[in-house]
């Protein structure tokens, strides 16, 4: 059967064909729906972990106990993984053990773009590359036969247009695996030094034994075109590169680490000139050029290799990109019209906003997190100041005030979400408690995961596949924690919400304020809308600072006004206006 | 058969992921390969949205080269402005005559550009205004406007109106088939 699939969708497809039995995964875009599509396999046990690091722990224990498990996560995920990764790459995998990274080249919804291939390198794993969704369903299958016949775990790396293209896929049925069960060999599992030293010259071994493999390996393909232009690359680079060189001879590398460095020696000397073409950095092209190809007299080639000196390393590629980097582009035409910015915006009713409003108004330094939330940075609320990664906002406070003292910690506040709290913001709280930190920090509990699609998490009391399970108390963490003055606040009561964090500046040593309200798109309940009694508004402007998408303002007739549309009836502009001029 | 490419453009919460997936599945249904690409999250909250759609013999590249459109579908008058470059020489342009004002304009702290559609025609003369949100409510819901928009496109394109049919009917919820029809219709005969 023929079925329009994205990238993300054939992987999680594949998986379950060749019969994977356990996931884990923290979502992120743009990886989020293999974990999604994966939950709705009844064969399959599939979660939600808490962060990426537990994810790929989890999918390890059950591949010693030979099950064939996989973990996928956004690249920087992948950072949080690294340490389990690392180890994971000496011990090797039982059953098959599939470690998916989705990159993001051109940061759609991300805070960089480093190239996970790199990570492959690194630990001395092999790397597999599809270019559209039909090898996406066909590499995640062979990624866990791969991980069993080589005893390794195997990184499967998308990229956003892999991930969230969509196109045909045949397919295949599941294969059923059991998992072996589990036998004892600590000499395998146990990462002690004298253990270590043995397993790395395996892992040497295992990358030689790869490498040839992937000299036949029938995801390494020569295409073959006109001899004067010989074309290396992977991934969605191929499409790009194959739209706008539709003649040349392609060499398209499925399995980019190790490299097949005999097939791409005979691909180069088969053509006149080479084009290495691939996004972000130049993995494929530092490899070929150390290879020594265009060094005269070390190989019968003697010209030199294209590739980052045309092709651009920052930025998304595109057809587009790829022809101009060339000089192939014809510019458009058309007049560009110019029209303002749409970024996106805090929803109507997020209870986020509540909290911004209140740090805006006080003139809080925040040191901020990764979620909806990061939203609070934008004009008019303008209500965060820093984003390192996910938990970094809890830590950073922390060094701002051992750096510059308590005063500083009386005008800071640490906002975070609850999802992002349970990943990586419990350690940084522990670490204030334990050495004596003055602060405090606001999570934001929207009872929910809502900048990846609304995922449940350990505070939502529901599992990814719809069991009930324990709602853990954030308040009891904080207090179990060592924190002496936690308050819980409604957001969306802004005078509370103000007071709230004026008092916990108050308190000595660290604080923490609770703001729960739910998601205003969990049920999507909204209340009757409002609207402006115009007899009532003076023009002041001051419900414009909460910067809801509902409200604009009318200058000619100098009033406020409400988008009927957009409007869930929250009632917060409303708390606000001095002149009560906000009505059902 | 050259490959046909599509941008569907407008702003989060329209509709435009799900009539790409209509027109991709449709080629599909018409015996075409097809791909179509766009991106998911952080642009969901309000923001600008694209989607590329691209069928034909074989697809390679799910992202349509600038210059190479055949048609431009808007769900949005000044979204439509933003893509224009993706346009081919003498290719088409279907606008849906609604305006969202981004945050910049609400809070006034930019104009929505006046005159927009004028504009735009004046570059291409190939533009068509369809009224997708009289014409969804006449078909019974605000909801459908997207499918009245796919019909506008249908009219451009030449795959047979049952195929159409048959996909919206798949993929919007049992009890809007025929509401979803008749906006197909009305969009198609507008
Ligand atoms: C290491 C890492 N993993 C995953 C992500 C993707 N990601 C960004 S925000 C977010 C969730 C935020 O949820 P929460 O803290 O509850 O805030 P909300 O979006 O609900 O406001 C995730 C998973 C990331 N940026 N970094």
């Amino acid at each position: 059967m023929k079925k329009l699939l994205s990238g993300n969708e054939a992987v999680a497809r594949g998986a379950w064909e060749a019969g994977v039995n356990v996931v884990s995964a923290y979502p992120g875009t743009p990886s989020t729906e293999i974990l999604e599509n994966l939950g709705k396999y009844k064969e399959v046990y599939a979660e939600l972990a808490t962060n990426e690091k537990v994810g790929l722990e989890v999918a390890a224990g059950a591949s010693f106990g030979g099950a064939r498990a996989l973990t996928c996560m956004k690249h920087v995920g992948l950072n949080v993984a690294a340490d389990p990764l690392f180890s994971m790459a000496y011990i090797g995998a039982t059953g098959g053990l599939v470690v998916v990274t989705a990159d993001d080249p051109g940061m759609h919804s991300s805070q960089n773009e480093q190239d996970n291939r790199y990570y492959a390198k690194m630990a001395k794993i092999p790397c597999l590359e599809p270019s559209d969704s039909q090898e996406c369903l066909a590499f995640a299958k062979l990624a866990f036969e791969l991980s069993e016949q080589f005893d390794t775990p195997v990184l499967l790396r998308l990229t956003t247009r892999i991930s969230h293209s969509k196109g045909v896929v045949e397919l295949g049925q599941r294969a059923e695996h059991t998992p072996a069960g589990y036998v004892k060999d600590i000499v395998k599992r146990i990462t002690i030094p004298a253990h270590a030293r043995k397993m790395h010259v395996k892992v040497e071994d295992r990358l030689r034994r790869l490498s040839e493999y992937g000299e036949t390996f029938a995801g390494n393909t020569i295409e073959r075109g006109d001899k004067k232009l010989g074309i290396i690359t992977s991934g969605i680079s191929y499409q790009y590169a194959r739209d706008v060189f539709p003649d040349a001879s392609f060499l398209k590398l499925g399995l980019t680490h190790p490299l097949p460095q005999k097939l791409i020696a005979g691909f180069i000397k088969s053509v006149d000139e080479i084009y290495v073409i691939e996004e972000n950095d130049p993995f494929l092209e530092e490899q070929i050029k150390a290879a020594g190809y265009f060094v005269k007299g070390s190989c019968a080639y003697d010209s030199p290799i294209t590739g980052k000196d045309k092709v651009p390393i920052t930025g998304e590629l595109d057809p587009t990109v790829v022809a101009r980097s060339f000089g192939l582009q014809r510019e458009s035409s058309v007049q560009p019209i110019a029209v303002p910015a749409r970024p996106p915006v805090l929803c109507p009713g997020c209870p986020h906003r509540g909290v911004f409003y209140a740090i805006s108004k006080l003139k809080l330094t925040a040191t901020g997190d990764i979620g909806c939330y990061t939203l609070g940075m934008m004009e008019p609320l303008g209500a965060m100041d820093t984003v390192i990664c996910m938990g970094g906002s809890v830590t950073a406070a922390m060094g701002l005030e051992k750096a510059l003292g308590p005063e500083m910690a009386r005008r800071t506040v640490a906002v975070i979400g609850d999802s992002t709290f349970f990943h990586s913001g419990i350690t940084g709280l522990i670490d204030m408690v334990y050495n004596n930190a003055q602060g405090t920090v606001v999570i934001l509990d929207n009872r929910i995961t809502a900048m990846t699609g609304h995922q449940q998490n350990p505070g939502s009391g529901r599992t990814l596949q719809g069991q009930t399970s324990p709602v853990l108390s954030l308040e009891d963490i904080c207090h179990a924690c060592g924190v002496k003055h936690v308050a819980v606040v409604d957001p969306l009561d802004l005078k509370a919400t103000e007071a709230a964090l004026k008092a916990a500046a108050g308190h000595p040593g660290v604080s923490v304020v609770i703001a729960k309200s739910p998601c205003i798109l969990i049920d999507k309940k909204f209340k009757p809308t409002l609207h402006v009694d115009e007899d009532a508004c003076v023009g002041c402007k001051l419900c414009l600072k909460l910067g809801c998408p509902a409200i604009s303002f009318d200058s000619a007739r100098k009033k406020s006004k409400i988008d009927p549309i957009f409007c869930t009836g929250c009632e917060v502009c409303a708390s606000l206006c001095p002149k009560k001029a906000m009505k059902r | 058969m050259k490959t046909v490419n599509i941008l569907i453009c407008g702003v989060g919460g329209q509709g435009v992921l799900l009539a790409g997936d209509i027109i991709a599945e449709t080629a599909i249904a018409a015996g075409f390969d097809a791909k179509k690409s766009e991106v998911h999250g952080m642009a969901q909250r309000g923001g600008s949205v694209v989607s590329h759609v691209r069928y034909g013999d074989r697809v390679n590249s799910p992202l349509i080269r600038e210059g190479e459109a055949d048609v431009i579908l808007s769900f949005e008058e000044m979204e439509t402005a933003r893509y224009l470059s993706f346009l081919k020489p003498g290719g088409a342009v279907i606008i849906n005559r609604q305006q969202v004002m981004p945050m910049t304009v609400a809070t006034g702290q930019a104009q929505y550009p006046a005159d927009i559609v004028d504009r735009i025609r004046a570059q291409v003369p190939n533009t068509a205004l369809c009224d997708g949100p009289a014409l969804s409510a006449q078909a019974g819901s605000a909801k459908t406007i997207n499918v009245v928009l796919v019909g506008a496109l249908a009219r451009q394109l030449g795959i047979p109106g049952e195929t159409w049919i048959a996909t919206i009917s798949s993929r919007v919820p049992p009890k809007t088939v025929e509401m979803n029809r008749k906006a197909f219709e009305l969009g198609y005969d507008d």
